[in-house]
């Protein structure tokens, strides 16, 4: 069988899908491993402007800097911060190069806060040890990667969703289908390897406000890596370790407690006291924010209003002009002004982000995902609390090892009838005169997963919770676009659909309660770890049918002391007297 | 399909005046993450098509004349 000629199928060494954060750094690390390899990165928006950091960041969360903190250090802070369920060898490899990225980014022109010596002014924001680092100028950081983009000749295809991956016959990833988001053309890539940095899956709950698009995350980034990894058959990981932010109320944007805590700002309740020991995100950090905001207590603010007039002019700046800039006009809108209110404070909607807690595609601390050709970084793979500079670390990691993966492989046979059924699959509600929008789809989607799948997670709630999500399936025959962009909806909606599922089905598998309020189980309150202690991988399995499995955590690199592992488990504060 | 219309206030405003897009300008149109600015047919100008907006604010900081406004959607103002 051959391809009809309105499929363009398009060659590449190596395909990258993805190009907000770890996609740029993965494609110029493939160049500069092997220039003579055809790369391409494919992304659904514009890659000057997409992902996570599209208006910029304003600093690293988690520099590994000599004199501030070692690997080991580190890799045991996010051990403990993840209740022991962490690839240790995962997080040892991120730490051993995130001092080589950060003087990487620094020759390529990002600016990071320096002290009156010239040295890193590293800032304290985590429980045990010193991982921050400012960026006040962090705005400029997708100009930066762009300019690198350019000068290494990537082939960039902007305004392409993928929406499967396609695999050869030996079982390895092979590419991708793709859809062109402005006039609904069905295009396909084939390649050597595949990169995946899709970012995070943001778009499965709905935001407090009930605005669609008011997500924490980007919502462009809503699960179509963890969707397509899922129907090849990669394993997923931890998806029941939701992320759950402490942000600002209604506008949703993080609150900064990095920014604003090393300089005198933090969590207060509606006392203004403080109840937290440390504004580092984690499960059990959040779990006190949760206590707080339905106790007595509550409502949660960020306190500012001691500050002195300087500091406050500094978090201005930083908190105005970078990564969320908009926040500056939603104070202004309100009369919310640092000096005199505290600033409202609540908790997002639930997601998948290995960026800030441990869910997702399952890589190793090579990139690999668990089928040949298909690497995974950034917040969409499992690496946990990785952020943006994980994101590039592992996207150098698996631009070197997908390199090198693509150069000893033929080009490799595409399974034409799976393209043709797949082509007719995704054009399929273009096609259609009635039915679904995928605006409303989307919304039922979402509201379930508020309404049966939130902590706290009790079983009666999550089985009703999967079953209507299984019957939403029955709908999808029926979604109807109006023009490419609907369409382009229409498929997002059925993977924050398979994200939905997988994040009911995952926590339902795992029977105690972990990580604080991500995996606060009502029926099983108790963390058990003679059960529980190790990773549940969701997979599909041989019958098409969503599966789970227990997998054992690999022997430690860095060994706990019994008084660290609990370090974390102690973040209320205690009461004086 | 029999549909209901409903008017909904649009987050990003473009000024008409200064917007340059009907001499070939496609900034704001082209890094917007959500894809929801098009070209009106009628005018030849920018203008926010569907209301999916995450007041990132690129279509504002990029836009070579300032003709781009972004505002809080009403939902969360």
């Amino acid at each position: 069988m051959a391809l009809p000629e309105d499929i363009s199928v398009i060659d590449v060494d190596i395909l990258i899908i993805g190009g907000g954060t770890a996609g740029p750094m993965a494609a110029v690390a493939a160049k500069e491993q092997n220039p003579d390899a055809e790369v391409m990165l494919l992304e659904k928006a514009n890659v000057k402007r997409s992902g996570a950091i599209s208006m910029g960041m304003d600093g690293l969360n988690n520099a590994v800097v000599p004199g501030h903190s070692t690997p080991e250090n580190y890799v045991k802070e996010i051990t403990i911060a993840n209740d022991g369920i962490v690839l240790q060898k995962g997080v040892m490899a991120y730490a051993q190069r995130s001092f080589e990225m950060i003087q990487k980014l620094d020759s390529w022109g990002v600016y990071f806060q320096k002290d009156e010596t010239g040295e890193y002014d590293m800032k304290k924001v985590h429980h045990l040890g010193t991982y921050v680092l400012p960026m006040p100028e962090g705005h400029n950081i997708k100009k930066i990667l762009y300019r690198r983009l350019r000068r290494h000749r990537v082939t960039v295809e902007n305004r392409y969703q993928a929406v499967r991956l396609l695999k050869d016959k030996s079982g390895a990833v092979c590419g991708c289908i793709a859809l062109s988001t402005r006039d609904a053309k069905v295009i396909v890539i084939r390649a050597k390897a595949v990169i995946m940095c899709t970012g995070a899956a943001g778009r499965i709950g709905l935001p407090a406000s009930g605005y669609l698009f008011g997500t924490y995350e980007n919502p462009a980034n809503c699960g179509d890596g963890h969707s397509m990894a899922y129907h090849v058959g990669a394993e997923l990981t931890g998806l029941e370790c939701y992320q759950i932010n402490p942000l600002l109320k209604d506008y949703n944007g993080p609150a900064c407690a990095y920014v604003t805590g090393p300089l005198g700002g933090y969590t207060a309740n509606a006392k203004g006291d403080r109840f937290i020991e440390c504004d580092y995100w984690s499960g059990q950090m959040m779990m006190e924010f949760y206590n707080e905001l339905q106790g007595g207590n509550g409502p949660v603010f960020l306190k500012l209003d001691h500050l002195a007039e300087e500091t406050i002019q500094e978090i201005e700046h930083v908190l105005h002009t970078n990564e969320r800039p908009s926040r500056g006009r939603f104070h202004d809108g309100r009369g919310t002004d640092y000096r005199t209110k505290m600033v409202e404070m609540h908790i997002s909607e639930i997601g998948f982000c290995a960026g800030h807690s441990a869910s997702g595609v399952w890589i190793n601390e090579k990139g690999e995902t668990t089928v040949p050709g298909l690497y995974g970084a950034g917040d969409m793979a499992s690496i946990p609390h990785s952020y943006m500079l994980g994101a590039f670390v592992y996207g150098q990691i698996c631009g070197e090892n997908a390199t090198e993966f693509a150069r000893n492989r033929e080009l490799p046979e595409l399974d034409e009838a799976f393209i043709l059924r797949e082509r007719e699959r995704i054009l399929a509600p273009l096609k259609r005169s009635d039915g679904i929008p995928p605006n409303q789809f989307e919304y039922k989607v979402r509201r379930l997963v508020n309404d049966y799948l939130q902590p706290p997670k009790i079983t009666k709630k999550m089985d009703i919770g999967l079953a209507r999500l299984h019957a939403m399936e029955a709908d999808i025959p029926y979604l109807y676009a109006r023009d490419p962009h609907e369409l382009l909806r229409a498929n997002e909606a059925q993977h924050i659909l398979d994200c939905a599922k997988m994040a009911a089905f995952a926590s339902l598998y795992r029977q105690e309660s972990r990580w604080g309020l991500y995996h606060n189980y009502v029926d099983h309150p108790q963390t058990d770890n003679d059960n529980w202690f190790c990773h549940v991988q969701l997979f599909k399995d041989e019958q098409n049918r969503m599966s789970c499995r227990k997998m054992a955590i690999e022997p430690y690199v860095v060994e706990l002391d019994e008084q660290e592992k609990s370090a974390y488990q102690q973040l209320r504060v205690k009461r004086a007297g | 399909m029999p549909t209901a219309s409903q008017i909904t206030m649009v987050p990003v405003v473009i000024d008409e005046e200064k917007c340059i897009a009907d001499k070939g300008c496609r900034t704001c149109i082209d890094v917007c993450p959500l894809d929801v600015l098009w070209i009106n047919e009628n005018t030849g100008k920018a203008h926010m098509k569907y209301d999916e907006c995450w007041y990132c604010m690129p279509c504002e900081a990029d836009c070579p004349t300032n003709a781009v406004t972004v505002n809080i959607p009403y939902l969360l103002s």
